[in-house]
């Protein structure tokens, strides 16, 4: 597998759900999974797939002698593995910027030369490729395509790629031409294509122009809560209800919509918080449109979280909401759901299809958007009965459930 | 000789329009009527108005043979005023026939009589106004929403003039029991129970028009040698159906007019015949006493109120309207009493339910929650209004609490007041006769005693005397 994030170090909902899926499927049984990321830090779990990152992979003949690799890398990977890489190196990459062990440093992140980064994992993955047995490549999420048409094109093995968003999602509609470009060439190379939304589904099959019959619809899941995280301590101040957004403030998060429905609310409720949890670069023009509508001393933003505030944020709130304009599966109400807090989400977002027990309006609908946080926090029992029904839907959403359906498509793929 | 009695009911809500929370206390119209009036039309014009003409012809062809019963609810009574009048004189027609009986039933089929006892006998007097000022009829069959029935409201009903009740076969109460027959209930032995054949309707009713049904199609030759099949000593078939299987449910498409139309040549081949409620309770001899501790309803395979009050969105807005009731009772403004009767319809608690939810306008049992509960909102605050405002929620609570008790207290007094003087006439007219026996008893003891002393004396005397000689 080709992964770009991978848990503990995670920067958005790929890696949640990378992680997710590569247990469950373990879980299934009779998997051998090696999953590929850029950079590992180490403290990845590593019980049920074998990690191996980019940045320790030789692109570069280096003459240097086992215990030093040992002592330089040992515990990302093996000495044994570096040396059997380093016998498929199958170019002269010295050109390249590598360091003493002939590996390409990575970030791992999305920085800003995200294109050279995209092109470099590919270039180590061609030498994985080469040096291990496997049966099938699966490739998550446009910015590892290159390196499973790669590995395709040197093995002739089957790919299998999961889309995760479309820069269609990411864009509202205004696609960035080379990102689609890499988008498309890897859902044409691709033996079959795995969407976590029937919403992403249809935008594959629409702006990419690729057959439906290749196309699959596998719905994430969420990992259950640790006892730990389930009982963070709950910060909560007031008495107040607090209503919150989690995720980027970018466009496609919709954030506005929550600013203009939190407006009506407050018109007519007073006993109400609002807070926009997390950072982006529709940040500041939102915190000038809650000072516009009046209600900055009521809708606050406490910026980026991470880890455990993103559950002591939870644990405080009496409403979860995410307006996504275009969300092609949105883990986060899941999360939501998991602690208890009753969510909104809107009909464009892909978790919508398998939940029944949280509110659903349109991303534009302010008044319904409204209308369903104000009676969340006035009619108890709409409360209650979310917060306990949701428990439970959520309880069911597993991975290896997710994972069951994903080795189906492996077999059919492989003709098993 | 066995007979089919047929029940068809009729009913409509008044369906609520989107109603936002700020729409609260600002507007106080919560229906849609373009939506009441689309599906009113609909439904009358696909399955009320065909499938009563059926019947017409069924009780033309048969020269009054055939007969059967109609309940048709308040809120629907209403509704065909304003959108299909041309119904309302289709059942007149039928009236006239003398065939078809007219069953009372709540007026805003709701689910009054699991808590509101008062309300709901105020429920099924507004039905049975509707008869008597339409028909000039004064009914004797009551079926309450969605047949729901326990003992408690037995005594109610028999003490409203009731003679017979029509509610569910359900599994868990009949057990090995069957319905086909006529029982009276335990609470109430005056009061007949009409049990509906669960099988039997629900063949018509759910799997009519099922194409993977093993008996599809249903014929109406078929159906009748079903019932004919029912063991001999089963007198009545009791099929009590929504009007609305034929036609809309059903679409007529299905020949599911036709299947009704033929049912009496077929059953009077195999002499079977057609009763109505009225005459079921007043020929058939009851087998048995029936007890329902916990109320029975036609809803799903657990025939209990789970349809309507199974989730807490459901308790929680079943329990605010009727915390209202009292005071609309109090209250003398018809808007509001009106928006009550028409906010306790059934349906609009069965739309918020969350285990298998059913048809319904919204979108999810949420949404029916969220625009109930600002309807509700609204509502109670018209009903405060209603009330001076310096008296307390509370106060006024109490107030009618001691109003009520009092009622309560004076018609326990005055009762007791009458059994009273009854005892105290008793006392005095024993008195008397006591007195009037003295009066007898004391001359005639007197005369004994006198009698008695002589002999003694005598006695004494002749003792004294025999002493006397003795010495």
């Amino acid at each position: 597998m080709f992964g770009w994030e991978f848990p503990p170090h995670i920067l958005g909902g790929l890696g949640t759900a990378s992680y997710g899926l590569t247990r469950g499927m373990w879980e299934c049984g009779d998997m051998d999974i090696t999953f590929v990321i850029p950079k590992p830090y180490g403290d990845e779990d590593r019980s049920f797939a074998h990690i191996i990152g980019n940045s320790q992979v030789p692109v570069a003949w280096r003459d240097v002698d086992r215990d030093y690799v040992d002592a330089r890398i040992g515990k990302l990977m093996p000495p044994d593995l570096y040396f059997r890489l380093r016998d498929h190196i199958y170019a002269d990459f010295n050109y390249m910027r590598t360091n003493d062990l002939g590996c390409i440093e990575f970030s791992g992140k999305y920085p800003s030369n995200l294109l050279e980064e995209i092109n470099n994992y590919s270039i180590t993955a061609g030498v994985i490729a080469r040096t291990l047995d496997f049966d099938i490549i699966h490739s998550h999420d446009w910015l590892t395509y290159p390196a499973g048409i790669h590995a395709k094109q040197v093995t002739g093995k089957p790919l299998v790629i999961h889309v995760h968003a479309t820069e269609y999602d990411r864009s509202r509609g205004k696609p960035n031409p080379t990102v689609y470009g890499i988008e498309r060439d890897g859902m044409i190379h691709a033996d079959h294509i795995i969407t976590v939304s029937n919403l992403t589904r249809q935008t594959v099959i629409d702006h990419y122009g690729v057959d439906p019959a290749k196309v699959t619809t596998v719905h994430n899941a969420v990992v259950p809560l640790s006892p730990e995280l389930l009982n963070v301590e709950n910060l909560r101040q007031t008495k107040e209800k607090i209503v919150t957004f989690l995720g980027r403030i970018t466009m496609q998060k919709g954030p506005e919509y929550f600013v203009e429905a939190a407006a009506k609310v407050l018109r007519n409720c007073s006993n109400v918080r609002f807070v926009m949890a997390g950072s982006g670069d529709m940040m500041d023009k939102m915190i000038q449109l809650a000072a516009e509508r009046g209600i900055s001393d009521r809708f606050h933003f406490p910026g980026f979280q991470k880890g455990k505030q993103v559950y002591e944020m939870l644990k405080a709130s009496d409403v979860y909401i995410m307006p996504s304009v275009s969300e092609p599966f949105g883990i986060s109400p899941l999360e939501a759901m998991q602690m208890g807090v009753p969510s909104i989400i809107s009909k464009q977002s892909g978790c919508a299809e398998i939940l029944t027990n949280v509110i659903k309006t349109d991303y534009w609908d302010i008044d319904a958007m409204a209308d369903a946080i104000h009676a969340i926090i006035t009619y108890p029992a709409l409360y209650k009965q979310l917060r306990e029904d949701g428990l439970k839907e959520v309880a069911q959403i597993t991975w290896d459930k997710a994972g069951r359906k994903v080795i189906d498509i492996y077999n059919k793929v492989l003709g098993r | 000789m066995k007979a089919i009695c047929f029940n068809f009911e009729i009913h409509q809500p008044f369906r609520l329009k989107r109603y936002r929370f700020f729409d609260i206390g600002k507007d106080h119209y919560y229906f849609d009527d373009f939506l009441n009036e689309d599906i009113v039309t609909r439904v009358a014009h696909n399955s009320y108005i065909p499938a009563c003409e059926t019947l017409l012809r069924m009780i033309e062809q048969n020269e009054g043979r055939f007969c059967c019963s109609i309940a048709v609810s308040g809120l629907a009574f209403e509704q065909f005023e304003h959108y299909v009048p041309e119904l309302l004189e289709l059942l007149d027609r039928l009236h006239k026939t003398g065939c078809v009986e007219f069953v009372a039933q709540p007026f805003s089929y709701g689910l009054s009589s699991l808590v509101d006892s008062e309300e709901f006998a105020a429920q099924i007097a507004a039905t049975a106004s509707i008869l008597r000022n339409r028909f000039g009829i004064e009914p004797k069959i009551v079926r309450n929403t969605e047949l729901i029935y326990f003992d408690d409201i037995a005594p109610q009903l028999v003490e409203l003039g009731f003679k017979g009740v029509l509610t569910e076969g359900a599994k868990h109460i009949l057990g090995w029991k069957s319905p086909d027959y006529v029982y009276t209930a335990a609470s109430a032995p005056k009061l007949k129970v009409l049990m509906r054949n669960r099988k039997l309707s629900n063949d018509i009713a759910e799997r009519f028009g099922d194409t993977s049904w093993p008996d599809f199609p249903l014929t109406a030759d078929k159906y009748i040698d079903w019932i004919a099949a029912t063991p001999q000593d089963e007198q009545i078939i009791n099929v009590f159906l929504n009007m609305e299987t034929f036609g809309d449910l059903h679409p007529g498409n299905t020949g599911i007019f036709q299947f009704l139309e033929a049912l009496p040549r077929f059953a009077y081949e195999r002499g079977i015949e057609f009763i109505t409620p009225s005459q079921a309770v007043a020929k058939i001899k009851p087998v048995g006493e029936i007890s329902i501790n916990h109320p029975i309803s036609s809803a799903g395979e657990e025939s209990d109120t789970s349809a309507w009050l199974g989730n807490s969105l459901q308790n929680e807005a079943f329990d605010k309207l009727y915390a209202q009731a009292e005071r609309v009772r109090e209250c003398s403004n018809r808007a509001l009493k009106r928006d009550f009767q028409y906010l306790q319809a059934c349906d609009h608690f069965f739309y918020m339910n969350t285990r298998n939810p059913g048809f319904s306008p919204y979108e999810t049992p949420f949404a029916a929650f969220t625009n109930y509960m600002n309807v509700l909102a609204d509502f109670e605050m018209r009903v405060k209004e209603e009330f001076p405002s310096q008296i307390g929620n509370e106060e006024l609570n109490s107030l009618l609490l001691t109003i009520r008790n009092q009622g309560a207290e004076i018609e326990t007094l005055n009762k007791e007041l009458a059994s009273m003087r009854k005892s105290v006439e008793q006392y005095n007219i024993e008195h008397v006769k006591r007195d009037e026996l003295k009066a007898k008893a004391e001359p005639a003891e007197k005369a004994p005693k006198k009698a008695k002393a002589p002999k003694k004396a005598v006695a004494g005397k002749t003792a004294a005397a025999k002493k006397k000689s003795e010495k």
